[in-house]
């Protein structure tokens, strides 16, 4: 295994939830790679699955109503999908962690912070008080906090968001995992500590090397943080490319509608959110037959009653759209 | 200024949504399978409470020495107490006293309690300190106890174990109220009618006493066999209901001393008390669910 | 810490007050002459004539219950009418056995209830959890005089694995403590499912799975001491139903406690007995109040920094 091979591969995950009323897929056949020590976004819409590649990637989908498969999930070079949830436990928070997007809520309100942020410590490497304590008041230093030996005993309530925050970062890279999952983690933030915080993550990307799956509805962020670029739409990726690529030459409609939306800096709050792409997400138990996105895109087609496959358009760049299949428009689709 | 005067086309859209509202709950009700049964019970109390003489061929309270403590049998299905007279039938007519002393004190506490609630919450100040303070004060007393010195007091006898009841059961409606309104208090609606110039009155009887309803329902279900059990317990302990009443807290005192002889007489009445309780405790529980899901659990 | 104490205590003297004159208005004032009330119809002229003077029932009612505070406030709850020995050391000689009971039948509440709770959430809707919802209605539903006498039938006079009632040393206080905390054992057990299953919907138990903490340390070292907090408050909180359901208790077992001097003082119609028990049973109600306030703010950081501000 070189180090030009990515820190993770996954091939054709598939998440399910079994309801009253049947099976919902909410992940279909999702793959993408993240190279080391790169920063890789995963973008859509809520309810696009993005959050649920997530916690399918950590093996948090609750049970027994989740049910997680993938091809292959090849975490530097090993395959977890196919591990016991305990096998599976050693791995979350040693070697892939997350951070997730209320930093409000997400501490436990009645213990300390550094025996929450020292925990994955005591979990994977057995270490005891006195050298956990030592190893957190490193990470504070390393993610900012101010005074941090003052913050070690403080309770979360005690803390700002944004430090709250660089908390939960650095509850995250104490066990220096391969992989750091940021879902959304700035959205609960106010806009100078989202700049902080986003900083904060470059720096630390730049400096230990941490590879990063930034998750987020914001392009701008995307197009500040991330090398690559993963677009998702109701549960499938729809476009991946590197992230010049997709700002020059997004393929995809949804895409196109994604970043249309961005707001401009020079442009009026109250126009800001125009245009956004009309119509809404669609039920994933309830989705169209064909292309997921045709019944809001403009430039729908005929043949997008029948499902695109996601297919090469560029070096390094795909997209699930018949617009870009025009070779294979006929044969795939007819054949199977 | 002058408003739209037309009632009817106030009315209307809260009506329809009254209407669905009732009917969703009525259908979440229907849907809770122990709720149901716990109803069914009620209704099979209910009506062998009313009917009790044309049912049972025994006198509740005519003694028949030379019958006395008979095991059960065709005649006496649960057998007969020390003074021969037939339990299940006095079990019946201790029906009538638990139903109503579920239900009369219950209804009064909660009236008590909900003006109390309303008027301490939406006026706040003075009347909220005085109002609150006596609640903590009637809250602080052992309820068992304050019944028991009510009973001293006035003497042991169905009207006065329903002050008793109601005394003891109006502070934690009141409490229960006052927070709703507090909240009710600062919600849209009530801003705009007060922005409306509506007197406080109206206020509290038509925009804040309508939401509180759902909760009363509840309340009032609970607190009937909070209620029972309680009458239960004073009546058992000799200062409630009086012989030869026959209320169910005193039939299992009385049979207590022939638990040797004959334990039904001791043991039926307090199954009675058992699967009442239970059968409010599940419509209640039902209530709570269909009417405000978020309670649940 | 002690401010926050020590306010809350002077809170409570208001209350108290109010309870004291209640207490005076309902069993000196309603009753119009609560010796009559007392004596029922045989008595002779000189013994009403002794106990009106004892009593001071001739002085205006103002000045009875000034000096009844007065008195009350420095231990002193006169003397029994039937006993015609001090109430304060009735009620102090009665109180070591109360306190017992309660303490065995919070102890049975809770370790019945807390463990059952727990696995009831932990297992939501299997098998398992709705034996023990239902067991803990059963429980709820029962009324204590009559689940008292069952086990008395079964286990004391049947089987003869104990005794029947009185108070002669620790089997004596089996049954009786399996009575009371078997009632409080169902409240604990809802309680702290319910608890329990709140705190578990929370952002920071999925934080904890997140850190490869094993479902057991989830619960143990996360989602337990968040959910306990309101149980072990409202636990003590219950000291009123607790006290409540002791005077049944003790009744049926014939347990010398304040409970059944209750009951004996309004058996035997002797109303500064009865004035006392109810006043020293108030506040024991009222300390339990208490000592839940300040329980909550040390168990739950939040509130105890909040308490700093306030300070």
């Amino acid at each position: 295994m070189g180090a030009d091979d990515p820190i993770l591969s996954v091939r054709g995950l598939r998440t399910e939830f079994s309801g009253d009323r049947g099976d919902v897929r909410v992940l279909d056949d999702v793959s993408f790679d993240v190279g080391r020590g790169k920063i890789v976004g995963l973008v859509g819409e809520s309810g696009s699955g993005k959050s649920m590649t997530a916690l399918s990637l950590m093996g948090l989908v609750p049970r027994p109503q989740g049910n997680v498969s993938a091809s292959s999930i090849l975490l530097d070079g090993r395959d977890i999908s196919k591990l016991e949830p305990a096998a599976m436990r050693r791995i979350r928070g040693r070697d892939i962690a997350m951070v997730f997007q209320e930093p409000m809520t997400s501490l436990n309100p009645v213990r300390k912070v550094w025996e929450q942020v020292g925990e994955p410590l005591a979990i994977h490497q057995g270490l005891g008080r006195s050298a956990i304590r030592k190893r957190v008041l490193d990470m504070f230093d390393l993610v900012g906090i101010p005074e941090p030996k003052t913050r070690l005993d403080a309770y979360p309530h005690q803390l700002s968001g944004g430090l709250r925050q660089r908390a939960m970062i650095a509850m995250g890279l104490i066990c220096e995992p391969k992989l750091l999952i940021a879902d959304e983690p700035t959205t609960a933030l106010d806009v100078t500590t989202q700049a902080q915080i986003l900083r904060l993550m470059r720096d630390l990307r730049d400096r230990v090397g941490t590879s990063i799956i930034m998750i987020t509805h914001d392009l701008g962020i995307i197009a500040e943080m991330c090398d690559e670029v993963n677009v998702m739409y109701a549960g499938q990726m729809v476009e991946q490319a590197d992230v010049f690529d997709l700002f020059e030459r997004p393929s995809h409609p949804y895409t196109r509608g994604l970043l249309a939306s961005i707001p401009r800096a020079t442009v009026a709050r109250a126009a800001r959110r125009m245009p956004s792409i009309p119509g809404m997400v669609p039920n994933l138990a309830k989705l169209p037959p064909g292309c997921r996105f045709a019944p809001r895109c403009s430039d729908a087609m005929p043949q997008c009653q029948r499902p695109p496959d996601l297919l090469p358009v560029g070096v390094g760049h795909s997209a699930r759209c018949w617009l870009h299949s025009a070779g294979a428009a006929l044969p795939e689709g007819e054949m199977r | 200024m002058t408003l739209s005067a037309d009632p009817a086309a106030i009315l209307e859209p809260e009506t329809i949504e009254e209407a669905s509202f009732l009917r969703d709950t009525m259908r979440a009700f229907r849907r809770n399978r122990m709720a149901m049964v716990g109803l069914a019970f009620v209704v099979l109390l209910v009506l062998g409470a009313v009917f009790a003489p044309w049912i049972s061929p025994h006198d509740p309270y005519r003694v028949e020495l030379d019958e006395q403590l008979l095991p059960m049998s065709a005649t006496y299905w649960l057998g007969t107490d020390n003074f021969g007279r037939d339990v299940l039938t006095r079990i019946l007519y201790g029906a009538r006293i638990s139903l109503v002393v579920g239900i009369v004190p219950s209804l009064v506490s909660l009236l008590i309690g909900t003006v109390l609630g309303i008027l301490s919450g939406y006026m706040g100040g003075k009347t909220d300190f005085v109002v609150m303070r006596l609640a903590d004060m009637m809250i602080a007393f052992p309820s068992l106890l304050l019944a028991m010195v009510v009973m001293y007091t006035l003497g042991a006898n169905l009207l006065n174990i329903f002050l008793a009841l109601a005394l003891v059961g109006w502070a934690s409606v009141a409490r229960v109220v006052r927070s709703q309104t507090l909240a009710l208090r600062e919600k849209e609606f009530i801003e705009a009618a007060r922005a409306n110039g509506t007197s406080r009155a109206v206020i509290m009887f038509s925009h804040i006493f309508p939401n509180v309803v759902p909760t009363l329902i509840v309340l009032f279900s609970l607190s009937i066999p909070e209620a029972i059990m309680w009458e239960s317990s004073l009546s058992f302990l000799g200062v409630g209901v009086q012989p030869p009443e026959a209320s169910w807290g005193l039939l299992v005192a009385k049979g207590k001393e022939y638990m040797f002889q004959a334990p039904a007489v001791a043991i039926a009445p307090g199954v009675a008390i058992l699967l009442t309780v239970m059968a409010f405790n599940f419509i209640g529980d039902g209530l709570r669910d269909a009417l405000d899901p978020s309670m649940k659990d | 810490m002690l401010m926050f104490a020590l306010r809350r205590i002077l809170v409570s003297i208001p209350v108290l007050i109010g309870i004291t004159l209640i207490l005076f208005i309902m069993l000196n004032v309603v009753p119009g002459d609560p010796v009559a009330l007392m004596m029922k119809e045989h008595a002779s002229p000189e013994v009403i004539e002794r106990v009106r003077a004892q009593m001071h029932l001739d002085d205006p009612l103002v000045v009875r219950y000034l000096s009844f505070l007065w008195n009350a406030l420095q231990g002193d709850l006169g003397n029994s009418i039937k006993l015609n020995r001090p109430v304060t050391d009735l009620l102090l000689k009665a109180f070591p056995n109360t306190l017992m009971l309660a303490v065995c039948a919070a102890l049975v509440s809770w370790v019945i209830g807390i463990p059952a709770g727990i696995l009831s959430a932990v297992r939501r809707d299997s098998l398992l959890d709705r034996f023990f919802m239902g067991f803990s209605l059963l429980g709820v539903s029962m009324p204590v005089f009559w689940s008292a006498l069952l086990l008395q039938y079964v286990f004391a006079m049947q089987l003869k694995l104990l005794p029947v009632s009185g108070f002669y040393g620790w089997e004596y206080m089996v049954l009786p403590a399996i009575v009371l905390g078997w009632s409080s054992a169902g409240v604990s057990a809802r309680l702290t499912r319910s608890s329990l299953l709140e705190v578990m919907r929370h952002d920071y138990i999925r934080t904890a799975r997140a850190k490869g903490l094993r479902e057991t340390g989830v619960i143990t070292r996360h989602a337990l001491k968040n959910a306990l907090i309101p149980v072990v408050t409202i636990m003590a909180i219950q000291v009123s139903g607790l006290l409540s359901g002791a005077v049944i208790t003790e009744a049926i077992f014939s347990i010398p406690g304040v409970g059944r001097i209750t009951v004996n003082a309004i058996s035997s119609r002797d109303m500064p007995l009865l004035q006392g028990a109810v006043l020293f049973a108030t506040v024991l109600v009222i300390l339990g109040n208490l000592v839940a306030d300040i329980l909550y703010s040390v168990l739950d950081p939040r509130i105890r920094s909040q308490m700093k501000k306030d300070a």
